[in-house]
């Protein structure tokens, strides 16, 4: 489990519509500070500074390298911070739970037929 | 009526999701749940709403297998893979890989089954070819509730234009 300063800086993150937008953006993949401009009627400084605050809240990474210096989603803390995982979770438990049913009617039907 | 334990999802390594559940039933039951095309079909059937069009399984090494889910939008969504190994009631390992190639690579996964006075523990290992592919399939399209979504994204950057 993040911890609770983890998740305030999450979601202090989270709270801003442009930093929501910069996410969505990078969930289809990595993308520089000018690619990551055009979509917003914002300088590159302006959006820098929100690269800022989610680098630090751990959400996304910037490579240190290449020249571009393109920034990357780090999903972990999202997924915990704002149920990635619970969604995920969720998925699974609607489909095991089916799977439990199933498994209910193939026992009746193995004693029925004198197995076990 | 359901009987099942506990579902706990874990992420042991950076590029790795662990899925492990018990059932109220011997592991040959639920060996058979996974392995034949009649019975999957009958529970992996996708997020609500959801309807599983395509359900083949090949049961055996080298044995292909390949599901689509269709969502209520008509959006398709698609998988498929090869059966690596196979130990009938125990162990499953198969390469996938989903259609549309967010995943960057095969995805490895494997089936472990236990049992233990009647009650199977199932561990779904899934090992994915990196940390990002691995983080894409937590957001994956059929987490429906998602804020982020791959298929929010446009509704997302024009609600910033506008």
């Amino acid at each position: 489990m993040p911890t609770p300063a983890a998740l305030d800086a999450t979601f202090q993150a989270l709270a801003d519509p442009t930093r929501r937008a910069i996410l969505a953006r990078l969930a289809q993949g990595e993308a520089s500070v000018m690619e990551l401009a055009e979509p917003f009627a914002m300088s590159q400084p302006a959006i820098s500074k929100h690269l800022k605050v989610l680098e630090h809240a751990g959400l996304i990474s910037r490579s240190r390298d290449a020249q571009r210096r393109p920034c990357k989603l780090e999903a972990a803390p999202l997924a915990e911070a704002t149920g990635w995982l619970i969604e995920y979770r969720k998925f699974w438990e609607k489909q095991f739970g089916q799977l439990d049913d199933l498994l209910d009617e193939l026992k009746r039907l193995e004693a029925m037929a004198g197995k076990n | 009526m359901t009987f099942g334990g506990p579902l706990t999802i874990t992420l042991p390594a950076d590029n790795q999701i662990v899925i492990t559940r018990q059932f109220d039933a011997p592991r040959h039951l639920v060996f058979a749940c996974y392995t034949q095309p009649a019975l999957i079909r009958r529970w992996l059937n996708g997020a609500e709403g959801w309807i599983m069009t395509v359900c083949e399984f090949d049961a055996r090494v080298g044995g292909k297998y390949r599901y689509e889910w269709k969502a209520p939008s008509g959006y398709v969504m698609g998988m498929g893979g090869v059966v690596t190994a196979i130990e009938p009631v125990s162990h499953v390992a198969s390469a996938e890989l989903f259609d549309d190639d967010w995943t960057g690579g095969e995805t490895v996964s494997t089936l472990d089954f236990d049992e233990e006075s009647g009650r199977t523990t199932l561990v779904n290992t899934i090992t994915y070819s990196s940390k990002e592919a691995r983080d894409g399939a937590l957001a994956t399209p059929m987490a429906e509730g998602m804020e982020f979504g791959y298929k929010k994204l446009d509704q997302v950057l024009a609600e910033q234009q506008r």
